[in-house]
């Protein structure tokens, strides 16, 4: 009897502590929905900052904080993915494999205004990118490399040893067995890395800081060495500079809301590609 | 039963898959000691014994799937039609294409029915869709498989029950046309319904292909197989016509294993 309670308390507790969680996921999305559906109309949409930010809207900082996710995604996903193959699939196991296995770790340890000011001196300054989208996701790409392999990582080693061996023995080069079993296997869980990845990118204000970000721009970005607004640094610049705070942080509830929406579709979108391939083949 | 028929009826037979003086080791451990046998044609051979004897890395060398495990070592020489497989010059993906393998638990790819079997005929460098199609075909009908998923070749192949599954890997198996199929305890995670499908259609195959079952089940080796090796602790205790090892077994071990009593 005395052991039905303790355990009754535990799983109460447990109980508990799932519901403080969610209570604050579900806070956060009312707070945001509620200080910012009031900025959203059709203009805030659609159409740049006038008189001073506090007016107009904050297309250019959407359009920029795509391009910027889009390029980070698209430089970090193959090059993570190829690392991840090259550490499960080929890579002697041993020492050096830890080592670079460690290395990787720490790398998603780096603060993100380390990744910024390192953006700042090697694709800014001495590959001469500028203050521009291709330093900007670069620069994030970097920092949602290591998060991708890892996830990647996991993904490859989930697929089963058996479905390697019977690649392998109807005469499959390990390389056919990789491109054509394995991969596509494990596609939905590198697929995950590159969600989690994207809300990543998205969100961080860090490293486009000193990279790509700008404070104001009139028009949308013409190349990928343009400079660029992006959401995030908007909203810092918005809570930070100017000199109406009243509809500057209107407007910032407003940015965080897109923000929010954005990432949750992209999450969305690629979620439901990842059960579409998965309850394809009865995972 | 046909055991008896087809034993009586023995000639000098071709042999496939000759081993000789065969010793392999997973690191210190020596796991198999000093192998002889022959493999031979269009017959049936089992291999037996209790669990950890050997048995299934000794046919796992037989197309060189033991590659795959790091830290082994070889002696000896296992030839496939004369020619050392282990040899320097021999291609391993030639030598897996010729001898075929079906798993101890059903292995399908998570792909479609028809991907799962067209699958080794496009690594093979088959880009044909006609050919691809009919060999398919074919490969699925020989496997006694076509019959029941002709109207589902686009579904997933996780979608068949265990025995299906097990088929339609029988069935890939098939479609890259092997000389040698070696079945690693083909049936241990099938029901009785879906085992007795399997030794039919091994019994069937034996006709056109060179086979070697590793199985736990002495009434499966004594139902299927021509010929049959007893191992015992990485030995090859005896080795001989089915009907004479159930009969008349010459070693004791192998009498005792037989009447069950260990194992």
């Amino acid at each position: 009897m005395k052991n039905k309670t303790i355990q009754k308390i535990g799983f109460s507790v447990l109980f508990a502590c799932i519901i403080i969680t969610i209570m604050f996921l579900c806070s956060i999305i009312y707070f945001i929905v509620v200080r910012g559906i009031g900025s959203i109309s059709w203009e805030f949409l659609t159409e740049a900052p006038r008189h001073a930010m506090t007016q107009g809207g904050v297309a250019p900082a959407i359009i920029g904080t795509f391009y910027l996710t889009l390029g980070a995604v698209l430089f970090a996903l193959p090059l993570g993915a190829a690392c991840a193959i090259y550490l499960t699939e080929y890579s002697p196991k041993g020492y050096a494999v830890n080592i670079i296995r460690m290395s990787i770790n720490n790398l998603a340890g780096v603060p993100s205004v380390v990744f910024g000011l390192f953006g700042l001196a090697v694709f800014v300054k001495f590959l001469g990118f500028g203050v521009s989208i291709l330093s900007g996701s670069l620069t994030l790409g970097i920092l949602i490399l290591p998060g991708i392999i890892s996830a990647a990582q996991e993904a490859l080693t989930a697929v089963p040893f058996s479905l390697r061996e019977a690649s392998l023995a109807l005469g499959a080069t390990q390389w056919q067995t990789i491109r054509k079993v394995v991969l596509p296997t494990a596609l939905p869980g590198i697929m995950t890395g590159a969600i989690l990845g994207v809300g990543r990118a998205a969100g961080e204000t860090a490293p486009i800081l000193f990279t790509a970000a700008t404070f104001y721009t009139r028009g949308y970005p013409g190349s990928v060495l343009s400079e660029t607004m992006a959401l995030p640094y908007h909203i810092y610049a918005l809570m930070t500079e100017g000199t109406h705070p009243a509809q500057q942080t209107a407007i910032a509830y407003g940015c965080s809301l897109i923000l929010l929406v954005l990432v949750l579709v992209v999450s969305g979108g690629a979620i439901y590609v990842r059960h579409a391939q998965r309850s394809k083949y009865g995972y | 039963m046909s055991g008896m028929h087809r034993g009586a009826s023995m000639d000098i037979k071709l042999a496939r898959i000759s081993v000789e003086n065969l010793n392999f080791y997973y690191g210190a451990k020596h796991a198999l000691k000093s192998i002889n046998m022959n493999i031979y044609e269009k017959q049936v051979t089992a291999i037996i014994g209790p669990s950890g004897c050997g048995k299934s890395t000794l046919i796992r060398l037989f197309n060189r799937m033991n590659d795959l495990v790091p830290n082994t070592r070889l002696e000896g020489m296992i030839n496939l039609d004369g020619r050392d497989i282990n040899a320097p010059n021999m291609d391993v993906v030639d030598i897996r294409r010729r001898v075929g393998m079906v798993f101890q638990k059903p292995n399908p790819f998570p792909k479609t029915i028809f991907q799962n079997i067209s699958y080794g005929l496009e690594i093979g460098g088959q880009t044909d869709k006609n050919i691809i199609e009919s060999k398919v075909v074919e490969a699925l009908k020989k496997a006694a498989l076509w019959d029941e998923v002709k109207d589902r070749l686009t579904e997933s192949a996780l979608m068949l029950s265990g025995g299906q599954q097990q088929r339609l890997c029988i069935a890939r198996c098939l479609a890259v046309e092997p000389e040698v199929i070696l079945f690693d305890e083909p049936c241990a995670s099938l029901d009785p319904i879906s085992t007795k499908k399997i030794e039919e259609l091994i019994l069937e195959l034996e006709k056109d292909y060179t086979i070697v079952i590793v199985t736990h089940n002495m009434q499966q080796a004594a139902r299927v197989s021509d010929y049959t090796a007893f191992m015992y602790l990485g030995e090859l205790v005896e080795f001989g016509l089915t009907d004479k090892i159930f009969t008349v077994p010459k070693d004791k071990r192998t009498e005792e294993y037989l009447s069950g009593k260990f194992g």
